[in-house]
């Protein structure tokens, strides 16, 4: 067994890094066993090689750029509309009565079923495919977000009244910090709607996009583009993902647990 | 603190107040007929079973409910809503999790409703984190607090704006017997240091004898008056007087009191299930 590293940093990145090792030799395990036609299954660093080569020389960093330019866009808008609608929701509970069956309606449609519908009424330039991302991240956004709000005790109110705070007092200082912890939380929930949503939305006649990489690679039968999109894909979301938990550490320190 | 003289005037009125509040079979009667008076600067504890609508007198004079009948009155005007006039100490403290123990004291002081202490605010701050002994956790989150310093936090918070009333719901209940004890000497410090006029909602017969000046004993549900005891004591108090032959006849007495209601409610409890 290799010695344990004393520092702690170097400790802590061998962690993280073991099941990321563990998974490409389990690949390599598959793809050499010869239990899978070879043909099927290209090895890591064939894809690896194949990833490079669309970086550097091809069109890899337009597709990047396009699809997380779309699902910016999407999620930014559809986040926008579920903050309020969501805090509507959790804080009046008459609001929600009237329309949780109708949120749970749509919600349950998935995006893929609405392409047909969003063709017809969009077009299949980038406002569908927008459409698509925003509809995905809005309902994923607004159920966070209402679920968190009704949850908040109703203490904190009770509690800054009997200290002479106004209504206005309450909301900016008691309501909208309790807010911010379930916003950044739909903000990380709808973010990885939306890249799971992305392939579908780029169906529509996408040029450009890893959607449109992977289906691209999908009629010539090129596997390794189709490793080499999935897995950029998930390290994208991976990344922002870990960029917005290191802003909510920051931002709800005061936190009991961070997710 | 001292006992209110013979002739001084009531703060707090309970006039013939009865609180119905609806049910599946109907308004379900929680306070009946209730009338007695809180006098100026005078320490009032409320016992009686649980669920008997003890909390429910405390919420009509921190303005959170109205009577169905009668009246609640404060200085003779009939209670609005809440505010800064009365502090109130919830059961579960609600200390604000988002601010550290200063901003939580500072809270009230930062509020409209409270400008005229804005100046003082630091000053008023960095006293009752000394008086509570929460200087050292100045910048801490309520999350990293034991159970007793929150308790003492959410003390702070309702004084720091200099309310002149204290409405406490059962405050030191979830505290160990060491922390809930160093609590009630405490509070009756800081009350010798600033007279207040308090209502203590309390489970424990010996909090009510130690800390106050009258118990009022309820009744099981529909409340009603059970008995008003004056508890003859002098201030300052300390843990001594709980040795006393005095306090154990007071305490007997009280207790007595509170099991026959615990027992009659047990019985409503069987009745109601047949």
């Amino acid at each position: 067994m290799p010695p344990i590293p004393r520092s702690p940093m170097l400790r802590n990145l061998l962690l993280v890094a073991s099941p990321w090792v563990l998974v490409v030799l389990l690949w390599y395990a598959v793809a050499w066993s010869g239990l899978v036609n070879p043909a099927l299954i290209p090895t890591p660093h064939q894809v690896a090689a194949k990833g490079w080569e669309l970086l550097t020389r091809s069109r890899l960093p337009m597709d990047i750029l396009m699809s997380t330019q779309r699902v910016a866009i999407g999620v930014a808008f559809g986040i926008a509309l579920a903050v309020p609608i969501g805090f509507l929701l959790g804080w009046y509970k008459g609001v929600r009565r009237f329309l949780d069956p109708l949120l749970n309606f749509f919600r349950a449609l998935p995006p893929i079923a609405l392409i047909p519908l969003v063709i017809v009424y969009f077009g299949i330039g980038e406002l569908a495919k927008v459409a698509i991302l925003f509809y995905a991240s809005f309902f994923a956004g607004v159920i966070v977000m209402y679920e968190g709000i009704a949850q908040i005790s109703p203490i904190y109110v009770r509690v800054a009244r009997t200290l002479g705070a106004a209504d206005g007092e309450i909301f900016l200082r008691v309501i909208v910090p309790l807010t911010v912890p379930h916003m950044l939380t739909a903000l990380r929930v709808a973010l990885g709607v939306a890249w799971a949503t992305l392939v579908a939305s780029e169906l529509i006649a996408a040029q450009q996009g890893l959607g449109a990489l992977i289906q691209d690679a999908s009629s010539f039968f090129q596997l390794d583009i189709i490793y080499v999109g999935i897995i950029c894909i998930g390290l994208i979301a991976l990344a922002m993902d870990l960029v917005l938990r290191a802003i909510a550490r920051r931002m709800v320190a005061w936190q009991e647990r961070i997710a | 603190m001292s006992a209110p003289e013979a002739a001084a005037k009531p703060r707090v009125t309970f006039d013939r107040v009865s609180v119905e509040f609806p049910s599946k079979s109907g308004p379900m009667r929680v306070v009946e007929d209730v009338s007695y008076e809180i006098l100026d600067r005078e320490f009032v504890s409320v016992i009686g079973p649980s669920g008997c609508g003890k909390t429910t007198m405390l919420n009509m004079v921190a303005g959170f409910m109205q009577p169905t009948s009668g009246r609640v009155l404060l200085d003779g005007k009939p209670v609005g809503g809440p505010g800064p006039d009365r502090g109130v100490m919830f059961q579960e403290y609600g200390v604000f999790p988002w601010l550290t123990v200063r901003e939580n004291i500072a809270f009230g002081l930062k509020l409209a409703a409270n400008r005229s202490l804005a100046g003082e605010r630091d000053a008023i701050v960095e006293n009752y984190m000394r008086l509570m002994g929460l200087e050292a956790f100045a910048d801490a989150w309520p999350r990293m607090l034991s159970g007793g310093m929150r308790q003492r936090l959410a003390l702070a918070r309702a004084y720091a704006i200099k309310p002149q009333f204290l409405l406490m719901d059962e405050p030191f209940g979830a505290l160990d017997a060491q922390t809930r004890t160093a609590m009630q000497d405490l509070l009756l410090s800081v009350l010798a240091a600033e007279g207040k006029t308090v209502m203590l909602i309390t489970h424990s017969v010996e909090e009510a004898i130690y800390l106050s000046n009258r118990v009022v004993v309820m009744s099981a549900r529909p409340t009603r008056i059970r008995e008003i005891v004056e508890v003859p004591f002098p201030y300052p108090r300390d843990e001594s007087l709980h040795d006393t032959p005095a306090f154990g006849e007071l305490r007997s007495h009280l207790r007595d009191l509170v099991m026959k209601e615990y027992a009659a409610q047990a019985r409503q409890a069987v009745r109601l299930s047949d």
